[in-house]
């Protein structure tokens, strides 16, 4: 039984969410079928060489298919989200350490940022109405997937920078009333807002998972290109996104 | 089917297709996608006397039919990889070959008699990483810094010595023939072309390095004609590299006159690009009524 899979598989439902953020359900049951929380599949723009990892936002596992959500950014994710229902995505998975899950009784603070927020779904399902998510977006037209969370139980806290819509600030200003009461925080956004984070867990000692993002190669951990500074067993060393990670202890690392 | 096999130094390879040192890392990784024996053989990630943590991030670039890479030789040191990756590999049914660096030639020299008591089929002497101060180019890039590093390494170890060049030098082929001299068995060329892409929003380099090994079928041509003009310079086998990604490109490369090819940046953009690129000689050979993959090697017939 091998681990990895690679493949073309096919798209089978495209929607836009906000501008250049796209929502893609795609067909791999044997992808599918061994993907967890957190971790990310591999997709190969059509013309280019390197593979583009995007974070998995939902798994069915009964029906195969995987959902992501994913931002066009540059040329390589434009042209994958250029794909037309039907059409075929070359992916890899699922690679990647991704969320460790505690048990579901427990107080989970998810926290997410701009196009973080996607793989954090899966988390607030599993926790359901013991979970409450921070999600902070730059203005009201940018905000993705509430009624997704919503749904899960949740409770749903929205902030945006400009205050469009929901509290007018950061994720951490919310997070600081939750903290102390959490048993576990998880995260996923751009680095400064994960460092003040994992500064608000550490200080509230609270266990906090988070999950990073560097440019990858092979998402396999053989070609070690996407190198980060962690620290284990009291001694600093390169980890690895694609394997170590995505997902971290935040106390591992170096900010 | 044709037959694939090939011998280079008098070590037998059941197809000439070799996933590339630094990508493959030391198999671990692909075995969860193909068991390696398929495999001809296997360029182990270069390893060093020492470990080395590499470069700071980012370490890999995009660029027109191709990448960037500045890894730096990461790698967990020579004792490591005795201890731990090689007694794996070598149950693997596969050539194995050590890719060894070091910032010095006694460095080289050192890793290689370490390696010399073990049971591993061939060494690749690495003198022409880009990505480090002292990574090998620094002597790789002189007929008389390769000669003395090879000479030194020759000494220490009597397993096949494999010499793997940089194409970023006027003529590789004075190189070829100074690492020849020394005693190598073969050479192996390219490694990757010294480049740079630079963000113009931030201004700054895309890699933390600054520069990087630009690799992918962009370099395709300028690897087929170092091949082309080394086999034609030395009397040792060739082994090709640089941009290969099917097996037209490897059939082209031996047609050049390699007598194996190294895949790299291809595993990259498709983890099964080796086996593909076995699969895709075996129809070319069979198809075009070639017995032997060694029938091929050289036969580029040139324009007089």
């Amino acid at each position: 039984m091998m681990k990895y899979t690679q493949g073309k598989y096919i798209l089978l439902k495209k929607i836009t969410l906000a501008k250049q953020i796209y929502d893609f359900t795609i067909l791999c049951p044997d992808i599918a079928q061994s993907a967890s929380e957190g971790q990310f599949v591999h997709i190969l723009p059509e013309h280019f060489s390197l593979r583009r990892p995007i974070s998995i936002c939902g798994i069915d596992k009964e029906n195969g298919t995987l959902r992501i959500v994913f931002e066009a950014k540059g040329d390589g994710t434009n042209v994958i989200a250029d794909t037309k229902q039907g059409g075929n995505i070359d992916m890899v998975g699922p690679l990647g350490h991704g969320f460790t899950l505690t048990e579901k009784k427990e107080k989970a603070v998810i926290v997410g940022g701009g196009i973080g927020v996607p793989p954090l779904l899966p988390l607030a399902k599993h926790y359901g109405k013991n979970a409450v998510v921070i999600l902070g977006f730059r203005s009201a037209d940018a905000v993705i997937l509430k009624k997704d969370f919503e749904q899960t139980g949740a409770k749903v806290i929205i902030c945006t920078d400009d205050g469009t819509a929901g509290i007018h600030g950061f994720v951490t200003e919310p997070l600081k009333d939750q903290a102390a009461s959490a048993d576990i925080i998880m995260s996923c956004g751009p680095m400064p807002m994960l460092k003040a984070i994992s500064l608000i867990a550490e200080s509230n000692n609270v266990d906090c998972q988070v999950s990073l993002e560097e440019r990858m190669g092979c998402g396999v951990g053989a070609c070690l290109v996407c190198a980060c500074k962690v620290k284990k067993n009291g001694s600093e060393h390169f980890g690895h996104v694609c394997k170590d990670g995505p997902v971290f202890n935040s106390k591992e690392v170096i900010w | 089917m044709a037959d694939l096999s090939v011998k280079i130094a008098g070590v037998e390879f059941k197809n000439p297709v070799i996933p590339a040192s630094g990508v493959f890392g030391y198999g671990r990784e692909y075995e969860e996608f193909y068991p390696l024996s398929k495999l001809g053989g296997i360029a182990t990630k270069g390893t060093t006397g020492q470990l080395r943590t590499g470069n700071l991030s980012p370490r890999i670039a995009e660029t027109p039919m191709g990448m960037l890479n500045s890894v730096g030789l990461q790698n967990p040191g020579i004792d490591r990889f005795i201890e731990y990756e090689l007694p794996n590999l070598m149950k693997k049914d596969t050539v194995i070959i050590a890719n060894i660096a070091g910032s010095t030639p006694e460095e080289c020299a050192e890793v290689a008699s370490k390696l010399d008591k073990t049971d591993v089929h061939m060494i690749e002497l690495n003198i022409s990483c880009p990505n480090v101060k002292q990574g090998g180019a620094a002597f790789g890039v002189s007929c008389q810094g390769a000669a003395s590093v090879t000479s030194l390494v020759r000494k220490a170890t009597k397993k096949p010595l494999i010499v793997k060049l940089s194409p970023n030098v006027t003529d590789i082929t004075t190189i070829a023939k100074s690492v020849e001299a020394e005693g190598a068995d073969a050479v192996s060329l390219i490694n990757t072309l010294l480049g740079m892409r630079i963000d113009i929003k931030s201004r700054r380099p895309v890699l933390h390095n600054n520069c990087g090994g630009l690799s992918g079928p962009a370099v395709f041509p300028v690897a087929v004609r170092m091949v082309w003009q080394t086999a034609n310079a030395v009397n040792i086998p060739v082994i090709g590299m640089g941009g290969i990604s099917s097996g037209k490109d490897a059939i082209e490369m031996m047609m050049a006159g390699a007598s194996a090819v190294q895949v790299g940046a291809a595993i990259i953009t498709d983890p099964f690009a080796p086996v593909k690129i076995i699969d895709e000689m075996n129809e070319f050979l069979d198809s075009n009524g070639i017995l032997s993959v060694d029938d091929i090697v050289g036969s580029v017939k040139p324009w007089q």
